[in-house]
């Protein structure tokens, strides 16, 4: 590794990272008199800039990733489902960025916007991430950016009380990686994932250290909070209801992208752990490498087992609870945060049930990258309500069709789509994700819970319907229009719309994500 | 050419869900033309390919890495069934026309679902087929919520739970088919063909077709029905009873009996005389049509004792699946045609002739009305399709429940004296409700006499009598000649009994 490596690698990053310190520069330097609006729509299109730039240097990363001096072990990867998740990381920025123009939440949009870039900065780190200070570094970027985002509403007092309560969890959770993180280095001797999974490596239960038990627990406690799952979600509502809504999208959909992109990167090396061995290892597990990609593996493997028994745990109580909770439900900011913690649940499920082949992988960034569109159009479609009525109750939603038909439309297209009704494309990323599970794994546990699922996400559209019910049936209590801004309204057309498009013909994303494995 | 009813169904859906609100007349004109339309194609394609055997219409891949194809067909049953789609929603139309409230939303919803249930009946690739079986759901729901009466939010949330529950049995079978297969496709042929291991086929076929039985009224699953068809406007409890419901049928006969027919082997023990899947459907079947007629016999509200009806009838379509006999499926494919229109005819009767003009539908106020005198038109159009409705020889009905009772004779002969009990209730509560309603002897008390004369009802209007003769024509020229659905519905059906899809 020299700087020249770091540097090509790393080029997107950088580029985040100039437009980040550009927006500063600008609005705190050149912009301080003029009006608020102006000075948001500079920073945000400075920051999609910065997003363009980066999308642009994508292709130009190093080959195969950036690796440890001296060794061929790799420190950030490059391509496949990494750069997948970057690339979607810069788009759905942008677009949260566009959510921005006409809020009024705060003065300081240069710092607003930059805080983003950094945020965004520390996801795409955390994706590429195959060592395990680069991930706890990427990850701490991340999670810093976040807490902020969610406090900077100064006068709500809803906005502080989710980001203190973001900010409590975040760190105990940061400590139990960290923790977890030491046990994983004392055990195997090295911090880079794949050393680290082959020393973990043990043919029989009885070799394996208790050790690893606790550390797969702890590990599992800090980046189940990043995705939400239960039982380490509460922060969710609290910061899904309080932050403002440009954050809460940012929230919802850019960081659930890398950390599940973090997620994918841990149990790809779990599953590839004898990759690039053959020839220098004994007998006995070059056997095993032949097994790969089936169920029935011989032999007992260390942490891959751990990881899929507590992912399976964590999925099933995501799956119940965030379905279960969401019912009851009168806020709609919460009914997303809780039926957020459902998806991951379904997510969850792909990553227990993991596919040697790549398909696993694509089919949970299919799942995230689109889950995460339209989150974002309903966290701007509720925005839009919310300015008008002042609150995200339920009832502020009431008769929104006679208000704002192509609002209402929208919400319908969204929601839906969140239900998995085809031909939405939230209908085709669950079937593509629980039929790549069911191909590798067609039976027992894997079936019944991807039957749960299925039978939960019938469940999930009661709540979906509340929301609808009250957009189109029933009566509103004031028909004063619901105005709303140019630029956030043609944002939520161009994802109703590519929810649609991409639900009709769900063969565009997928060539495209195979394009990212297809040299690998 | 079958395909463009599919089509122009979405387009039209389209258009008047962006047509500028208050204009009624028009959204009514586009709603009548474009349903025509798919009317005349249907019958077109009909005529066209009769005899033919399975006809493909499209088929081009959809997604390739998952082999899912986007494949269009249709054989003797999908005609007949897309036929009774075109009538139905001929229909529909023309019993709307009083709809004032949001006209071109409702024709939207209405054309929506329309162009949803046609595509299930010619999907051939069992992934397409679940697509436009779940594209069906969320007008239904919107249109009871919207335009609905009686308890309308509760039936509506009622009836999209149980069809997304049922659904979700689906996916889970088709997923697991899917996996186990190992064939790369999802088309309906190649997953017949794919040697489905049978203890894998005992779990799936019983999920599956409980999934899509619970659309088709299978009892216990079949308390949304009642309920439902209650609060839904005129048009939708029409679409509800006289199409959605064959889209359950339809698919425990494509898909349930054509792609795990092994699911319905002996277990090798037996309780009860009970000993294999077929036997307990066949029970619940039997169930669901004495049940449903006797619940209707001790209805209150008009409209309930048709919703119940329909229950019954739809038993004697699973009956007649489950009997596994050429004439028993033949039988039961005769009944979806016959009972859709026939309950199309008596919900519309109900719920816009009367019900419109009444405004009331509890048969103990009817009774008051003498509607007989006042109403005429109504009180022998009732007559009618009572009669269709009650199986007697020379309507649709008739012919089908016969097909059904002999298969079920051949394949179990308890099956049919338990299902000729319900036929037999069926004349009672059919002739309850026309007395009650229409033909009622008891004499107004001074009080209720009104001192002014009668009050006049609204004459009855060209779209009414144009839907019920539409609507009489067709149970009465199938009743009269079946053998102009029975020549499509035969050998289609022959063709799936001997060797599933091949």
């Amino acid at each position: 590794m020299n700087y020249a490596d770091l540097f090509r690698v790393t080029l997107p990053e950088m580029a985040l990272e100039i437009a980040s310190l550009l927006v500063l520069v600008v609005d705190l330097a050149f912009l301080r008199k003029a009006a608020l609006q102006t000075r948001v729509m500079s920073a945000v299109l400075l920051g999609v800039i910065g997003c363009g730039a980066a999308v642009i240097t994508l292709p130009f990363q190093a080959f195969g990733g950036l690796t440890y001096p001296g060794s061929a072990d790799v420190v950030l990867s490059a391509g496949g489902y990494t750069a997948i998740a970057q690339t979607g990381i810069l788009v759905l920025t942008v677009l949260t960025l566009f959510l921005l123009v006409g809020s009024d939440f705060t003065q300081h949009v240069g710092e607003y916007v930059a805080v983003v870039l950094m945020a965004a900065t520390g996801g795409m780190l955390i994706s590429a991430a195959q060592d395990l200070l680069v991930i706890f570094v990427g990850l701490e970027l991340l999670s810093l950016g976040l807490y902020i985002l969610t406090a900077f509403a100064k006068k709500s007092g809803k906005s502080a009380e989710g980001a203190i309560k973001y900010y409590l969890f975040g760190g105990m959770s940061a400590a139990f990686l960290l923790f977890g993180f030491s046990y994983l280095y004392g055990l195997s001797g090295s911090t880079n994932l794949h050393r680290m999974l082959l020393g973990l490596y043990g043919p029989h239960a009885i070799e394996v250290s208790p050790l690893l038990y606790m550390a797969v627990v702890m590990v599992a406690a800090g980046l189940g909070f990043k995705v939400a799952a239960v039982p380490f979600h509460l922060w969710a509502p609290d910061t899904y209801e309080g932050a403002p809504a440009p954050a809460a999208a940012f929230i919802a959909s850019v960081s659930k992208v890398a950390s599940f992109a973090l997620l994918i990167g841990i149990s790809t090396a779990a599953w590839h752990v004898f990759d690039g061995l053959h020839g220098r290892v004994s007998v006995s597990v070059v056997s095993v490498s032949v097994g790969f990609h089936t169920q029935q593996m011989p032999v007992y493997l260390g942490f891959r087992n751990a990881w899929q028994e507590i992912l399976i745990v964590l999925a099933l109580a995501s799956m119940v609870l965030g379905n279960l909770a969401a019912l009851a439900q009168t806020s709609v900011r919460r009914l997303l945060a809780y039926s957020a913690i459902a998806h991951a649940g379904y997510i969850l499920l792909g990553l227990a049930f993991f596919s040697y082949s790549s398909q696993s992988a694509q089919a949970i960034m299919y799942y995230i990258l689109t889950y995460g569109l339209t989150t974002i159009g309903a966290f701007g479609a509720v925005a839009v309500v919310e300015r008008a009525g002042g609150s995200d109750r339920m009832d502020a939603f009431l008769g929104l069709v006679k208000r704002n038909r192509l609002l209402a439309v929208i919400m319908m297209v969204l929601f839906l789509s969140l239900a998995g009704i085809p031909p939405l494309v939230g209908f085709w990323a669950k079937f593509n994700l629980f039929a790549a599970v069911l191909r590798v794994y067609p039976t027992g546990v894997a079936l019944g819970l991807v039957a749960l699922a299925v039978a939960m996400s019938a469940v999930s559209l009661y709540y979906y319907l509340q929301v609808l019910k009250r957009v189109f049936v029933m009566p509103a209590a004031d028909e004063t229009p619901v105005k709303s801004n140019a630029v956030t309204m043609a944002v939520l057309v161009v994802i109703a719309l590519a929810v649609v498009i991409l639900g009709c013909l769900p063969g565009l994303l997928q060539t495209w994500m195979a394009g990212f494995y297809a040299g690998m | 050419m079958l395909a463009w009813t599919i089509y122009i169904s979405f387009a039209g859906a389209l258009v008047l869900a962006l047509l500028p609100k208050g204009n009624a007349a028009l959204a009514r004109w586009i709603a009548l033309v474009l349903a025509v339309a798919g009317f005349a194609i249907a019958i077109a394609g009909f005529v066209q390919d009769e005899g033919l055997g399975r006809v493909t219409l499209v088929d081009v891949p959809w997604v390739a890495s998952m082999g899912i194809r986007f494949t269009l067909a249709a054989d003797g049953i999908s005609r007949v069934l897309v036929l009774l789609t075109g009538l139905a929603a001929v229909a529909g139309v023309l019993f709307s026309w009083n709809i004032e409230t949001r006209t071109n939303e409702f024709f939207a919803f209405f054309l929506a679902l329309i162009g949803g249930v046609y595509g299930v009946f010619l999907s051939f690739d069992l992934f397409l087929l679940f697509v436009f079986y779940e594209i069906a759901i969320v007008p239904k729901y919107f249109l009871i919520a919207i335009w609905g009466s009686t308890r309308r939010e509760y039936a509506a949330m009622k009836l999209a739970l149980y069809s997304f529950l049922g659904s979700a049995m689906v996916l889970i079978g088709l997923l697991a088919a899917y996996a186990i297969s190992g064939s790369h496709s999802t088309g309906l042929v190649a997953l017949a063909n794919a040697n489905l291991p049978v203890s894998f086929q005992m779990w799936a076929f019983p999920l599956v077709f409980v999934g899509f039985g619970i659309l088709a009224g299978l009892w216990p699953f079949h308390t949304w029905a009642p309920t439902g068809h209650v609060a839904a406007p005129t048009a939708a409890s029409m679409l509800l009873a006289g199409v959605v419901m064959k889209l359950g049928a339809y698919g425990c006969l494509r898909v349930a009996i054509g792609l795990f027919p092994h699911g319905m082997d002996a277990w090798g023990w037996s309780f009860a005389g009970i000993g294999s899947w077929r036997d307990v459907f066949a029970l619940l079947a039997v169930i669901g049509i004495v049940y449903g007629a006797l619940v209707a016999l001790a209805q209150t509200d008009f409209k309930f004792v048709i919703g119940y009806s329909s229950v019954s009838h739809m038993g004697f379509v699973l009956l007649g699946l489950v009997t596994l006999k050429q004439i028993g499926v033949t039988g039961a494919v005769l009944q979806m045609f016959s009972h859709g229109v026939i309950a199309g005819l008596l919900f519309a009767i109900v719920g816009r002739i009367v019900y419109e003009r009444t405004h009331t539908r509890q048969l103990e106020e009817l009774e008051k009305m003498h509607l007989g005198r006042r109403m005429p038109f109504a009180a022998w159009a009732f007559v009618i399709a009572g009669m269709a409705s009650m199986g007697l020889p020379g309507f649709s009905g008739f012919v089908a429940e016969l097909q059904v009772l002999v298969g079920a004779w051949i394949a179990k002969p308890w099956w049919t004296a338990a299902a000729g009990i319900g036929i037999v209730v069926g004349v009672a509560y059919t002739w309850r409700a026309l007395q009650k309603a229409f033909f009622s002897d008891r004499l107004p008390t001074p009080e209720e006499h009104p001192k002014t004369g009668w009050p006049k009802f609204e004459p009855i209007t060209w779209p009414e009598i144009a839907g019920t003769a539409l609507l009489m024509a067709a149970t009465l020229i199938v009743g009269v000649y079946p053998r102009v659905l029975l020549d499509s519905i035969e050998p289609a059906v022959k063709a799936l009994l001997a060797g599933g899809m091949q």
